[in-house]
């Protein structure tokens, strides 16, 4: 790994970055076929494919069909939407903190969430994630609105404006959930992100949100190459900066919202992935962006994967197994590279 | 000749507006402190304060002005003063205005040692009294100082460059939020409740106990963050030009870094990591001042207002007593809000 990052800044982009997509994609394949396969009960890889093809009814169709499919389509939503998204939002604000929740995102989920659990009862995924979406966007929309000052969206502004609705509507959480223990509950099992005991139906709900948003943040990347080079030199090239970050949030709002609506905040991922991935491609967003999707759901899937088999019949919710992964991993990287500034 | 005294009568205006804005931060502070140690369910009436201060008055007015009130006035005050500082001092070091203690790993540290003694010990009410005077805001103090020494550890190549220490500081907090989350889902729900107002930051139950730890930590590094006020404005110049100027760039970082870890931790031991106060703070001080980077005397007079008034406003204005970190969100967020909206 070291030697790898330590080579030469000219010959970055280039070379390396194709290869890191083929072998992502590689990745991605191999971390879907063990998500199919491992976990309380393991199966060989012949019987996963098979009973995916026909369903036999047997035990191994149940648990693959009805359990694992979901889950890792699940994961690859996700993963794929956090990565990108955490992308495009440190390059819009050009700051390493920034995460896909800046915008509000994360804080109106959990208070909808938090909401829903305690005016109405409900506590499984399929109503959540409803009230995720809502409680998100509405966040989001709030902080565009705080946020563009003036004619163009500027980004210091707008990620303090983040930062701001962000701890406001945490503290509407924390008071909902201190005001009933059946609502802390359910609320402290959504906050720490999870693909477990999502049924398809929830892929299905977020799927065309996670689609246009993946379409918006690919459009988005040229833009999104200039306006790194400064808003100034952005304009002198024929950008206009408010469009382009207008796409570009959106399109982090689409992603993350509906992955934090399915998923529960899986912060995490959204941070680290970008930060890790723009040390090997450089700060190209064309590359960066597929990668770091890439990347997104790969890792994902895996941390699912380490948290089923370490904790042996309970269970690690993956956002719990990503961080401290992840968080642990990216420290020795972050250590050992010099990373690409922003 | 003209743009130079200009520019000197710009910067004569500006302190005039940084010192005025200090008196009335301290004069507020003064009034909001003073009607809090009177109002609560014994009130005392405000004319006998400075007497009953004086050590004169009745016994039961000086009983719960000086064994109730005044330690939990004090640790508000103290720990805004620290939180607000440690952050104007981490948002300067980094030149990131989204910079808080966090990215340092002191409140993770705090926070994931202090919920593990409150999960393990069963939850507040299965715990000695003893363990919750002590164990808590102790096991806080160690969790933060180890966590924040690990951050340093980790960041060090050649040096401290303040780009890892932002890197290696956000991979290290999000391990101990992510441990912090796992004891939560643990824990009897009880604990995760009693956990969770920890977590919010309370100054409720504090007495002596937390508040003199608290007076003797910021004694020693209030005075040691002042003696940094020139450094930090070289080192805005960046590394290369405060270097010529002869300023020794690693030990300033290391010492900034140190003052911001100690300030933190004293506040997070003795309150918990009340919510936003370093994070808002210095950036409202910063719009109200006009300087050019987070004023550091500014933003602890500004901290400990907001957490005072919020603890005023938490234990009067509802029918519960509202946690303090729940507060100076509610307070410091529109406000944050409102200042980015005039700036249109």
């Amino acid at each position: 790994m070291n030697a790898i990052v330590s080579a030469p800044p000219a010959r970055r982009t280039p070379r390396r970055a194709p290869v890191l997509l083929m072998s992502l994609l590689v990745a991605l394949v191999v971390s879907v076929a063990l998500s199919l396969v491992l976990g309380s009960n393991n199966l060989g890889l012949g019987t996963a494919v098979r009973v995916l093809l026909h369903d036999e009814g047997s035990e191994a169709a149940t648990i693959v069909r009805d359990l694992r499919l979901p889950r890792t389509t699940l994961g690859v939503l996700v993963g794929l939407a956090l990565g990108a998204a955490g992308v495009l939002m440190q390059g819009h604000t050009r700051n390493p903190l920034a995460d896909p929740g800046l915008l509000g995102i994360n804080a109106g989920a959990a208070l909808a969430v938090a909401l829903a659990a305690q005016l109405f009862g409900i506590g499984d995924p399929r109503g959540q994630v409803v009230f995720g979406f809502a409680g998100a966007l509405i966040a989001t929309a709030a902080v565009f609105a705080i946020g563009s000052t003036g004619r163009q969206l500027n980004a210091v502004p707008m990620a303090l404006a983040g930062a701001a609705v962000m701890a406001l509507l945490s503290t509407f959480t924390s008071l909902v959930v201190l005001s009933d223990n059946p609502t802390l509950d359910v609320y402290r099992r959504w906050v720490v992100g999870s693909v477990s005991g999502r049924d398809a139906s929830i892929s299905a709900t977020v799927l065309p949100f996670v689609v246009a948003g993946l379409v918006l943040a690919m459009i988005n990347t040229r833009a999104l190459n200039a306006v790194s080079l400064g808003e100034d030199t952005a304009r002198g090239l024929g950008q206009s900066v408010a469009v382009s970050r207008l796409v570009g949030l959106t399109a982090v709002t689409l992603l993350a919202g509906a992955a934090t609506a399915a998923a529960g905040p899986i912060t995490a991922l959204g941070l680290i992935v970008p930060h890790v991935v723009r040390a090997v491609t450089g700060p190209d967003h064309r590359w960066l962006v597929p990668c770091s999707a890439l990347a997104g759901a790969v890792l994902l899937l895996l941390a699912d994967v380490v948290g089923r088999l370490v904790a042996g019949p309970a269970e690690i919710p993956a956002g719990i197994t990503l961080a401290v992964l992840g968080g642990g991993a990216f420290v020795v990287i972050a250590r050992r590279t010099r990373m690409a500034k922003l | 000749m003209a743009p130079l005294t200009r520019t000197a009568a710009l910067g004569a205006r500006r302190h005039t507006r940084a010192a005025t804005v200090c008196l009335v931060a301290l004069g507020v502070l003064l009034l909001v402190t003073a009607v809090g140690l009177t109002i609560g369910e014994y009130p005392i009436p405000l004319g006998q304060l400075p007497e009953l201060l004086a050590g004169g008055g009745a016994r039961i007015d000086r009983h719960i002005l000086f064994d109730l009130r005044l330690p939990r006035a004090i640790t508000g005050c103290l720990a805004g003063a620290c939180l607000a500082m440690a952050g104007a001092l981490t948002q300067t070091i980094s030149r990131n205005p989204l910079a808080t203690p966090d990215i340092l790993g002191v409140t993770g540290g705090a926070s994931a040692a202090a919920v593990a003694v409150i999960v393990f010990g069963g939850g507040v009410y299965s715990l000695s009294s003893g363990t919750i005077t002590l164990g808590v805001p102790v096991a806080a103090l160690a969790g933060g100082l180890l966590a924040a020494l690990a951050v340093y550890g980790f960041a060090w190549r050649h040096g401290v460059d303040g780009f890892r220490l932002v890197l290696v500081g956000i991979g290290c907090a999000a391990v101990l939020a992510a441990l912090t989350n796992w004891l939560l889902i643990l824990a009897s729900i009880n604990s995760a409740a009693q956990a969770t107002v920890w977590l919010v930051g309370s100054i409720s139950a504090v007495s002596w106990n937390q508040a003199v730890p608290l007076i003797v930590l910021t004694a020693l590094l209030v005075p040691a963050a002042l003696t940094l006020l020139r450094t930090l404005a070289v080192t805005q110049l960046g590394d290369d030009a405060a270097a010529g100027l002869g300023v020794r760039i690693q030990t300033a970082r290391l010492t900034t870094i140190a003052v911001a870890v100690g300030l933190t931790a004293a506040a997070v031991a003795a309150a918990g990591p009340v919510g936003f106060v370093a994070l808002v703070t210095p950036q409202i001080m910063l719009r109200l001042t006009g300087g050019s980077r987070p004023p550091l005397v500014a933003s602890a007079l500004g901290g400990a207002l907001l957490v005072q008034a919020a603890d005023l406003l938490g234990r009067t204005a509802f029918g519960w007593e509202v946690p303090v970190g729940l507060i100076t969100a509610a307070i410091g967020a529109p406000y944050l809000i409102w200042l980015l909206l005039r700036r249109r």
